[in-house]
């Protein structure tokens, strides 16, 4: 199972699209490895500030994350940056597939959730641990510590603990 | 209670229902292209894994950037295509037979009414105009699909939108589906089929419906879906004439995967075209839509007809009825890419592409061409593209660019004056 803790991305925005993740001049690549230094390129050109990508693990976001193109290099970028959770109020369907797909998480929060980590932790230095078996998150900064519980469905996972949709179809069809 | 259309599809495909509503269900057909099917290949191959279910109901064609610019698309051609060569995918268009995916392989006869279709492509919600599942899905899904024959999917929703009322000359099903995009927004439809329904879509041919349904996807819709009807029929007529014995037959076989009329529905929306104008996107976003005259008189510096949502022959009829006789403005360059090579060689047949030549277009190969911007007809930082494609993201086309979404009337006609313009078919 891979890693689901560690330091935070604040993506505060909605609607961000997988040519925004990753821009479709890159799929030109065959290997993951490729994609890494180009992750959310094309997000800064709205003028839209990205934090440091380097050692973040888990990025919080708004409403319909991942809308548009099927790309998987969307996760793919993600995670060859040591990024396997991502966690928002809501995705677009092929994005949030896509991800436990591979073995990730795409989880979802309440709306007052997702308000209350960005007013909370948006623009320091935060941390989350991820307890899997138990469902919990806590997410701390200096001065700031909140646990939260989230749930996934049962099939998906099945689909973390098998490290993805073609471990898990190879062993049932 | 009744079924809707995708209800009916998912419930003659079942094959396991591994927790909730979670069903997977076994495919009719995989879809493949050269971008997202190397890497699905690739991993097939390192895990030991190179089979596949069915080559017979696999399909690929190198469409995205075509003929190979580079050693990268080169080497991605190569895999698809020697792949196809070993497992004897009979089904494999390659360059003098290649055309944009949502457009050959309907043409082509491969899509029918009930069929379940998956492909790497988040457009392959198109097919849905025959009454067919088809939704796009991510590599990981796409492998899957291609070693096993299956795919997961939640339990259908579906919304209904029902399209009705007269449509005016000089408006299509582009405007349309570009009004309910504006309407609903880019996550409307998130995790929901959309069925199309009303006199509107009844009277559309199976072209304007793969317009309509092409552009589901940016309404978050897993797959926009038609009724399959007389017109579907007459379509796939002479693909399927040796396993019918009438018309009639096909069409109560199709009937099959008709919605009933106490299906349930998460929404139903009606649209009234009456009243509807040419629409098109202003934004960053497809569901930036505004109608064509409160922009028009913006410059444009590239006109672009194609791609798997307008890049049929009944819109290339379209626009070359309206460039007809007339030059594109100097300060603007066009660009035509005709879908597959049928479309092609039946434009040339009726003179279609000579109108587009006299105009001063450029006239391309089948290819998904400049739609994302990773082949042909890149725009430079600060242009802006009048586009017949589905997508207007900031950067689609090229870094800086800007791509407002129209029909290929629109299109056309703004290629004649260098600014946004309404089409003449409209005001007469």
């Amino acid at each position: 199972m891979k890693n689901f803790s560690g330091k935070a991305l604040f993506l505060d925005r909605s609607d961000i699209n997988t040519d925004e993740i990753i821009p479709a001049k890159y799929l030109t690549e065959i290997t993951k490895d490729a994609l890494k230094p180009h992750l959310l390129e094309d997000l800064k050109m709205d003028g839209f500030a990205v934090e440091d990508i380097k050692d973040k693990n888990v990025v919080f976001t708004r409403e319909n994350f991942g809308c548009g193109s099927s790309r998987e290099h969307a996760p793919w970028a993600f995670e060859v940056n040591g990024i396997n959770l991502v966690i928002a109020e809501n995705y677009a369907r092929i994005f949030k597939q896509n991800m436990f797909n591979c073995g990730m998480m795409a989880v979802e929060l309440s709306k007052d959730d997702i308000d209350n980590i960005f007013d909370t932790f948006k623009g320091k230095d935060t941390e989350v641990v991820t307890d899997f078996d138990n469902k919990t998150f806590v997410i701390k900064s200096s001065g700031d510590n909140l646990e939260l519980s989230f749930s996934i469905s049962e099939y998906d996972n099945e689909l973390v603990k098998a490290d993805g949709w073609v471990g898990y179809a190879n062993t049932n069809y | 209670m009744g079924k809707t259309i995708a209800e009916k599809i998912f419930d003659s495909h079942l094959v396991d229902n591994p927790s909730g509503n979670i069903n997977v269900i076994k495919l009719d057909a995989v879809f493949c292209h050269e971008i997202t099917t190397p890497v699905a290949i690739n991993d097939l191959v390192s895990r030991g894994m190179d089979k596949v279910f069915d080559p017979t109901k696999i399909k690929a064609v190198i469409d995205h950037v075509t003929p190979a610019k580079d050693s990268k698309t080169a080497i991605q051609g190569k895999i698809l295509r020697d792949w196809a060569r070993r497992h004897d995918i009979k089904d494999f268009f390659d360059i003098g037979n290649n055309g944009v995916c949502h457009a050959i392989f309907p043409e082509k006869g491969f899509v029918r009414p009930g069929y379940t279709i998956i492909m790497g492509d988040s457009h392959t919600c198109t097919h849905g105009a025959f009454g067919a599942f088809a939704a796009g899905v991510g590599t990981t899904d796409l492998e899957v699909g291609i070693l096993k024959g299956v795919c997961a999917f939640h339990y259908p929703e579906s919304m209904k939108i029902e399209i009705k009322g007269t449509l005016p000359k000089g408006v299509y099903s582009k405007d349309i589906i570009l009004k309910i995009i504006g309407e609903i927004g880019v996550n409307g439809a998130t995790n929901k089929v959309i069925e199309f329904s009303g006199n509107i879509v009844d009277e559309m041919t199976m072209e304007a419906r793969m317009t309509l349904c092409n552009m589901a996807v940016e309404a978050g819709a897993t797959c926009g879906i038609c009724s399959p009807d007389e017109t579907t029929v007459e379509y796939l007529w002479k693909f399927i004439d040796k396993e019918y014995s009438s018309k009639e037959d096909v069409l109560s076989d199709f009937k099959k995967f008709t919605p009933d009329t106490d299906a349930v529905y998460t929404d139903t929306i009606t649209i009234d075209v009456n009243d509807l104008v040419p629409q098109l996107t202003y934004g960053f976003k497809p569901d930036h839509v505004k109608a064509v005259k409160e922009m028009e008189g913006e410059k444009v510096d590239q006109v672009y007809i194609g791609s798997c949502t307008n890049g049929r022959i009944e819109d290339l009829r379209v626009a070359a009825e309206i460039l007809k006789g007339h030059k594109i403005d100097e300060s603007v360059r066009a660009i035509v890419s005709p879908a597959t090579p049928a479309i092609y060689s039946q434009a040339l047949e009726e003179g279609i592409i000579k109108i587009f030549m006299d105009a001063g277009y450029c006239v391309t190969n089948p290819t998904c061409g400049a739609c994302l911007g990773m082949s042909n007809g890149v725009l430079a930082e600060g242009e802006v593209c009048a586009s017949t494609t589905n997508r207007n993201f900031n950067g689609r086309m090229g870094k800086g660019g800007m791509v407002h979404l129209m029909s290929p009337a629109t299109a056309a006609a703004s290629s004649i004056t260098g600014k946004i313009t309404n089409s003449t078919l409209w005001e007469n």
